[in-house]
This record gives C-alpha cells, structure tokens and sequence, in this order.
C-alpha cells in the first residue's frame, strides 16, 4: 500500500469519526485531528517525493498503487503522482486545514457541516492523487455534491439560489466531462489491444485527430466549467457569495483547481492535437474571464463578490497560460492554481473574519479597522499584496513566469492576448487598494465598530497557516518550480509533437 | 422439478400462507405477518444455491443461469417490499386484507417467474397476464376511495388494451413463421412488412407495461392512487421483470432486425427520459413525483438495451438492480411518512431532517443514488449503462440523456432541498419508526453503499449474460 492510500483513508476515518462524536466539541477536535494528519502526511509526502527525485528516479509517476477493480472494463483503482499532483496535494490539505479553523465557530448542526466539508476534501485529494480517468470522475462528482449542502444549509444570502446554480452548472460540466472520458475510453486502443481508462497508457498513445477534435471540446469545457470559463463562470460569484467562510475558501481555493488541473491533465495532455486545433477559440474566452473577472471585481461593493470576481479573474489565467502550451506557462499556470490557492482562501477566510464582527460586508459600511483588528488588517494587506503580484509572495512568482512563457509565443495573436491579458494586473491593483484604503484605513464609520474584538486563536491559527504558505513559496520559489518542471515533461513532448511548427 | 425451484417455491408459500389464513381467527389475522416474512426470506435465500438448468414442456419453458439470477432479483426485492409494508399492514383498516396483500404479490411473482423463464410466446404471455391482473386489485386496495379505485380500473383497462395489441402482434408473428417457440421464431424473422407490424405492436404492447412514453399516460394515476407499497411493486419489481424480458426477447427473438428496432428505440428512449424529466419537476405529491422519476429512469435503462450484446443485457440487469434498492429506499421513507402522517406533498416535508434526521437521510441518499452521484451504486449503473450505448457509437444519445441527468439532478435535489434546507412552522413531527421498516431501510442503504464497491457484482452478471447468446 503506497503513501497515497492514506489521503483516502484518513478522511475517511475521520468522517466516521465525526459521525460517532457526541458533543459538538468533539466534532471540531476530530476534525481538526484528522486534517492535521492530512496536513503532516502532505508535507511528508512532499519530501518523500522530492528525496526520491534527488535519488535519481525518473518514473512519470511514483508511488504508485494499482489494484484491478472492474476487471471487464478495465477499470483500476490506480493512484500515483508526479511533481504536479504532489504540489496540488500540498495545497489542498493547507486550505483543508485552515478552513477547519475558520469554521470553529459553527454552532448550527456541526456534525453534519464537518462531515459534508471532508467528504468533499476527500474528493478533492482523491481526484488530484488518481490516474484512472473513471476513479478521476468519481472524484471529481464526489468534489461537487457535497456543496449544495454546504451552500443551501449553512450559507447566507440568496443561499438557496447560489446553492442550486452552482450544482447544477458544475454538474453539466461534469456531464460533458463524462461523454468525453467515454469518448476517450473508446478510443484509448488505436493500436489493438484492450481499451483503458488508465491516463499513463493513453497519454502513450495517438489517438485519431478527428475523434481529439470531437472530444476537446466537451472536456475543455466540462473543466472549464470549474476552472471559471467566460462564459460558464456565473456560478463562481453568487456560490461564492453565499457560502460559508471554510467553504468559500475550499471552493475557490481549492475546487476551482481542479478545473485547471482537469483541462490540463485530461484535455490538453490526452488530447493535443485536439488542443492545438482549438486552442485559439478557448485562449479568446479565457482571455475575456481575465479582463471581465479584475473589472468585475472593481464595480462590486460586497467584498465576496470582489474575491469571486477576482477569482474569476486569476483562475482565468491559469486556463489562458495552460493555452500556451509552452513549458513556461504551463509551469507558471500550475504555479498560480498553488498560489492563488492559498491567497484566495486567505482572502476568503478573512472576510469570513471580518463579517462575523461587523455583520457587514459592503466596503462603503466600513473603515478604519486597522485600529480595531490590527491582526486580520494587517493580513489582509499582506493577503492583497500577494494578489496583486508583489515580489516576495507567490503571486508574483506565478504571473510572472505565466506572462514570460506566453510573450514566447512568436505569433501575433498570442502576443497581442498576452498583453491584454497582462494589463489585468493593473486592473487588480486598483481593486486591491481600493478595497484595502475604504476597509482598513481612514477613519472609523460606524461608531459600533469601536469595540469589535481582534482575531480568537483559531482565527490566527488559519491566517498563519495560508500566510506562511504564500511567503514560502514566494521567498523560496524553486523547490516547488523544479518539482513541477519534473512533472511537465511528459505534457510538453506531447505538445511539441503534435504541432512544432507553433511552438518555434 | 428442480429446474422450475423459484416457481414451485413460491407456489408452494403461497399455498402455506393460504391455509394458515383459513385457519386464523378473525381477531388474529396479523398473525400471518410473521410467517409470510419468513417464508419469502427462505425463498429467497433457498433461490441463490445453485440450481439446475434446463427445458420442460418441450421448451417452453427454459432455465438459465441468467433467469435464475433474474428470479433472485426480483425475489430480493419483493422481499424487501413484505418487510416494508408491515407497518402498514398492521393498521386497523387492513387487518381483514393482509393475507389478501401476500397472495395477490406473491401471484404475479410467480407469473413475472413464468414470463422471464419463457421459452415461447404463449408462456410469455400467460405468466404476463398473470404479473399484470393481480396487481390490479392491489391498486384498488382501498376500494372505497375514489383514488384508489380510479387507479384499479385504470390499471385493468390499460392493461387489457396492451395485451390486447400485444397479442394481435404475437398473432402476426404466428402467422408468418409459423411457430411461437422462441428458438424457432429467431431465424425466421426476415424484415417483412408484416412481421415489422408485428413488432411494432409487440413493441407497444412491453412499452406499456414499461410506461415509456408515449405509452406512460396511465402511471401517474395510477401510482398515485395506489397504496405506497403497492406503488413500490409497481414501479420497481413489475418495471423490472417486464423489462428483463423485453430485453431478452429484443436480443434473441428480434436479433436479425436490431438494426430497425434500434433506431425505434432511440427515438423512444430522448422521448422518454426528457418526458419523464419534464413531467417529474412539475409534481408535487411524492409518488407522482416518484412516478414520473421512474419514467425517467426506464428511459435510461433503454440506453443499455440500445447498447445491444452481452454489455447491453449486462448493464439493463445491473442497473436493474441498483434501481430496486434506491427506488425502494426512496418509497420506504415516502410510504412510512404517509402511514404515520398522512403527508405525501414535497412541501410537507419542510424542516424534515431536523426532526426526523435518519429517514431523510436514507432518503437523501437514495434520491442521490438514483441521480447518479458517487460513490453510491446509482453512479455505477448509470455509468455503465451511458458505456453501452457509447460503445455503440451513439454518443449523441447519451450526451442528450446526461443533459437529462442534470434536470433529474434539480428535481432530486428539490426534495433534498425541502427536507434539509427548508425550515417550516409544521414539520413532519418525529415518529419512531417500527423495526420492520427500519430493517427493510436497512436492506436498501447498504445494498446502495455497497454494490457500486463490489466489482464482482457486475462481473457475475456480465458473465451470467453471455449465457443468452
């Protein structure tokens, strides 16, 4: 049994652990448990992996686990992971973590909040760590479901209606996403043989060009759904919106990756011809959710709605730069799920901060909180800092490499993207400021405000845990550069021997 | 003898619960109850040791290891259904029918026995007509009601009517080949006008009993005017048989005109699952809801059958199986609520979880299972029914029928939505369930939970299946 099983079983556990807690205490310690060992086993995993690689092995994937499941379709339970997946694994059981501690002060029906929130953290881990494309699918609908109870009990707002369009607008992804795999799994054996839901072997094969230029599309898209595509995003903000703090942070941080990751690892790595043939119509609405996405964010007054918008905005940039198909913005792509991970969750779990105190979160109703709550003020600067790109936070490392990789591209209708798409970070700039100067600074608006108390432990407790993340990332960028570049390698031959001519 | 073990078995249990009914006192007439439950319970346990197979009656009647896999299905299921229908039973209104309940299910079982087991068209027919009729007078249970009757009379006059173009189809089959065996009939069956008419009408006839639309107009009516757990046989154990063996006979009678009754079947299969989808979101009383949810769901399972071949029979039984335990697990909420309550309309069940917590949460699940989310078994059958009719080629089809998960997805989730998110002034007040229908739950959620897992499951079936060609 590899290392991987782990990241199955210990949510699980503690699921059952949950269930059989009596007092709502209990229920909060069991989680807290078990996701601290997720966290301790994540960062395990992640030396064991790069010990591994300093050890010379150059496997695609390791630790790989196979066991034949149903043995008439092929269908294995196959776990492994390259240098991506170790870095998504990392991320997710940050974000898991501190949404644990975000959701300390949950008193309305705990036992079953927890355990929706793990039950979707497990599908997270498992969709990240599987190599099987139905295994994958299981994980990735597991992923989704949970969230219409998360939204519709525990959220706020039109909670009912933000509930059920995000369910069913991701479940129609997740619709497309099946005929593709289907599609795919038909195809896995142009060469005889049996056919495979296994990733590894049909990324090995060539699959016929007109089948790829069927079936990219409805992957692309079923993964877009997820990862925010214009113009499939309009779930993003009013899901975001009403949910719930941990939850908020767990979507955006960590749920909307796994769009990214699915356009990457399925579509474009099992499908490049597919990609290439058409790449220019996704780059231009992938194009469009940056721009639309940091605009957004500067006409909204409700601070979710400014991180739903922003979100829209970065996660934009990680399909937009994943469309370049070059080895730099693959890598700066990967680089912004992780990082853009992190600091949405940390926008997100301060917000939560915040609204619990004020009961208000439209910027006009509020300022002068660096007075009150110097901590969470002081975190959110850093928290925007990261997002609008300031070296030294990991912000600045991924959109760097994203907009260097895509200015390689030597055609002009690349290039001319690029640059719109990188006058976006101006875009953020003004958002992020302005939100930062109505919110924290100046003087206090409302007299009320006077006596909100600063951050409880469990607060400063998840606000260290994302803050250290991004500043690890940012001050040492190339362990977890490398760590990726090692997993792209595959991908980027693919890539180069579908169309060279593109890329040189 | 022992190639006929389901039938006789069941005869005999009938005849059992017979005799202990005329001997019984009036005022003990609930004593029947127990010994009912044990006997199916030894029936069905009795079904699953190996058999033998083979043919009586010169063919007409045959035995596979596919049929005995079928029967034992069907066993499973009914036996459920006993264990959930005690509670209900037991009130004071039934206690001079229940034995009456008993003998008239356990009379169409044996007939759906009898008409998987055919070997040709008059058996098939016979023990059709002998799965339908009973039902019947279970619809029009409460006879003085106005529903309920309505629901009998319902059911007998659309069930004459597709007999009756049934056996006009049969007629013309006899006509132009000259036999009604099965085996015989296969190869003679070339395409003719007449023998297409033929089918058509044989077709219309199983479409019927399977209620796919545009044949579907008589379930609403009839579901909702039925008793819950005469509503459960219905649309889960009746829907089965009959579609087991359509299936069977679409691929060994029709064999030679699949290309024909394919592209009938495609056409029926959008009509049905989109009809059925459309019509279930407008519902407010459960068992309609349910009704038209079950419309739905046969509509997937044409999907398999259009899928052709061993997968195609393979994935239909599976999915089959699957549907038994979420349908059943979805109707035994409904039908003890309604017993304690009274309440069946989705508004009632407002604020649900919070005072009855472990009902809506088998209830949520099995509303899930029958959506298709994972890791529940709905998600597996689903899957691999979408897989059959993919490695035909029709992916149009199946992207049509996954846009029609999702609508199913909303109206499943309207009812989840009413019992976890809702708050109301008058919920469902808590109630204690009785043991029995906990058990019968039981027996639902963990067949939901654990089929998917166990892969071995699907490669019986798959290996059961080939036995047919």
């Amino acid at each position: 049994m590899s290392i991987l099983t782990l990241f199955i079983i210990i949510p699980v556990l503690t699921i059952i652990g949950i269930l059989f807690s009596k007092h709502h205490m209990q229920v909060k310690w069991t989680a807290m448990v078990g996701m601290s060992l997720q966290l301790i086993c994540a960062i395990a995993l992640i030396f064991l992996y790069l010990a591994e690689r300093r050890a010379g092995n150059i496997a695609e994937v390791l630790f790989v686990q196979n066991n034949l499941w149903y043995e008439s379709l092929n269908i294995h339970f196959y776990l492994g992971v390259d240098g991506i997946s170790v870095a998504m694994i990392g991320l997710t059981s940050l974000v898991v973590f501190a949404g644990i501690f975000a959701s300390w002060d949950i008193v309305d029906l705990p036992k079953e909040f927890f355990t929706s929130l793990i039950l979707l953290a497990t599908g997270v881990f498992g969709f990240f760590i599987s190599l099987d494309l139905f295994t994958m699918f299981l994980f990735y609908e597991l992923a989704v479901i949970p969230m219409y109870l998360l939204i519709g009990i525990w959220g706020s707002g039109p909670r009912h209606y933000s509930a059920m369009k995000l369910t069913l607008m991701l479940m129609g992804g997740s619709a497309f996403i099946l005929l593709g795999l289907l599609g795919i799994y038909f195809n896995s054996a142009p060469s005889g043989g049996p056919l495979t839901f296994d990733l590894i072997k049909i990324s090995k094969e060539h699959l016929p060009l007109a089948t790829q230029n069927f079936l990219f599309p409805f992957l692309f898209v079923g993964f877009g759904v997820l990862g925010a595509l214009f113009p499939f995003h309009t779930w993003s903000p009013d899901g975001h919106a009403s949910a719930p703090t941990a939850v908020s942070m767990l979507h955006a941080g960590v749920l909307m990756k796994l769009g990214g990751y699915g356009c990457y690892r399925v579509a474009v790595f099992l499908l490049p011809e597919g990609a290439h043939h058409w790449g220019w119509v996704f780059l231009i609405l992938t194009t469009i959710s940056v721009i639309y996405g940091a605009f957004g964010a500067v006409w909204q007054k409700d601070l979710k709605y400014i991180n739903a918008y922003s979100s829209v905005s970065h996660c934009g940039l990680v399909l937009f730069a994943i469309l370049m198909f070059n080895q730099t913005a693959i890598n700066g792509a990967i680089m912004q799920m992780i990082s853009h991970g992190i600091m949405t969750a940390l926008f997100f779990a301060l917000i939560g901060m915040i609204y619990g105190r004020t009961h208000t979160r439209y910027i006009n109703e509020m300022g002068g909180l660096m007075k009150v709550m110097p901590f969470l003020a002081v975190a959110y600067v850093i928290a925007g800092l990261a997002s609008l790109g300031l070296p030294g936070f990991s912000g600045f490392v991924a959109e760097m490499t994203i907009f260097v990789g895509s200015f390689q591209h030597p055609d002009t209708f690349h290039r001319v993207a690029t640059v719109i798409a990188c006058s976006s970070i101006v875009v953020t700039a003004v958002y992020v400021l302005r939100v930062v100067g109505m919110l924290l600074l100046g003087k206090i608006r409302n007299p009320e405000f006077e006596t909100l108390s600063d951050a409880k432990w469990y607060d400063k407790m998840s606000v260290v845990a994302l803050i250290s993340g991004i500043t690890i990332i940012g001050v040492a960028p190339l362990w977890l550069s490398d760590m990726i570049t090692g997993g792209l390698g595959p991908i980027v031959q693919k890539l180069l021997a579908a169309a060279p001519a593109i890329i040189h | 003898m022992l190639i006929m073990r389901h039938e006789l078995l069941l005869v005999a249990i009938t005849v059992i619960l017979l005799i202990i009914e005329i001997f019984l006192p009036d005022d003990r007439k609930k004593d029947v109850i127990l010994p009912a439950l044990l006997l199916m319970a030894g029936v069905t346990i009795a079904g699953f040791f190996p058999g033998t197979t083979g043919e009586l009656f010169g063919g007409m009647y045959r035995n596979t290891q596919l049929t005995i896999l079928l029967k034992n299905i069907l066993n499973v299921g009914v036996l459920i259904i006993f264990i959930q229908s005690v509670d209900w039973l037991k009130k004071e209104e039934n206690k001079e029918k229940i034995s009456e309940f008993y003998l008239l299910l356990l009379a169409t079982l044996i007939g759906m026995n009898y008409m998987i087991s055919a070997g040709d068209f008059l058996m098939f027919y016979l023990g059709l007509e002998l799965a339908t009729i009973p039902i019947a007078a279970l619809a029009a249970w409460e006879r003085y009601k106005e529903k309920s009757a309505e629901a009998g009379v319902k059911l007998i006059f659309t069930s004459a009517l597709s007999s009756g173009i049934l056996l006009y189809g049969l007629s013309m089959i006899y006509g132009t080949t000259g036999t009604l065996y099965f085996v015989d009939v296969a190869p003679l069956i070339t395409g003719s006008p007449l023998q297409i008419l033929a089918f058509i009408f044989f077709f219309a006839g199983m479409a019927f009993k399977i209620s796919l639309v545009p044949f579907h107009l008589w379930t609403a009516d009839v579901y909702e005017g039925a008793p819950v757990n005469v509503t459960s046989y219905l649309s889960v154990i009746s829907k089965a048989a009959a579609v087991f063996i359509f299936t069977i006979i679409l691929y060994t009678v029709f064999a030679k005109i699949a290309a024909l009754w394919s592209e009938v079947l495609y056409v029926i299969t959008i009509l049905t699952i989109t009809l059925g989808n459309l019509f279930a979101l407008r519902q407010q009383n459960l068992k309609r809801f349910l009704a038209f949810s079950s419309i739905a769901q046969a509509g997937f399972i044409l999907l398999g059958i259009i899928g052709q071949s061993q997968i195609g029979m393979t994935t239909v039984i599976y999915f089959a199986l699957v549907y038994i335990f979420s349908n059943l697990g979805a109707f035994g909420v409904v039908g003890i609520v309604s017993n304690r309550t009274g309440k069946e309309n989705i508004d009632d069940y407002d604020g649900f979880y919070r005072t009855n917590p472990n009902l809506s949460l088998v209830m949520m699940l099995a509303l899930f299972s029958l959506a298709g989310i994972p890791p529940l078994a709905g998600f597996f059958g689903k899957f691999f029914l979408f897989t059959a009719a993919a490695k035909q080629g029709y992916y149009i089809l199946v992207l049509i029928a996954l846009v029609n998960t999702i609508i199913s997805l909303y109206y499943y989730l309207l009812v989840i939505k009413a019992m976890l998110l809702n708050t109301s002034d008058q919920p469902i007040a808590w109630f204690r369930s009785d043991n029995y229908t906990r058990l019968g739950l039981l027996m639902c959620v963990a067949g939901m939970v654990v089929i998917g897992f166990v892969s071995a499951i699907y490669e019986m079936v798959l290996n059961l299946s080939f036995g047919l060609f």
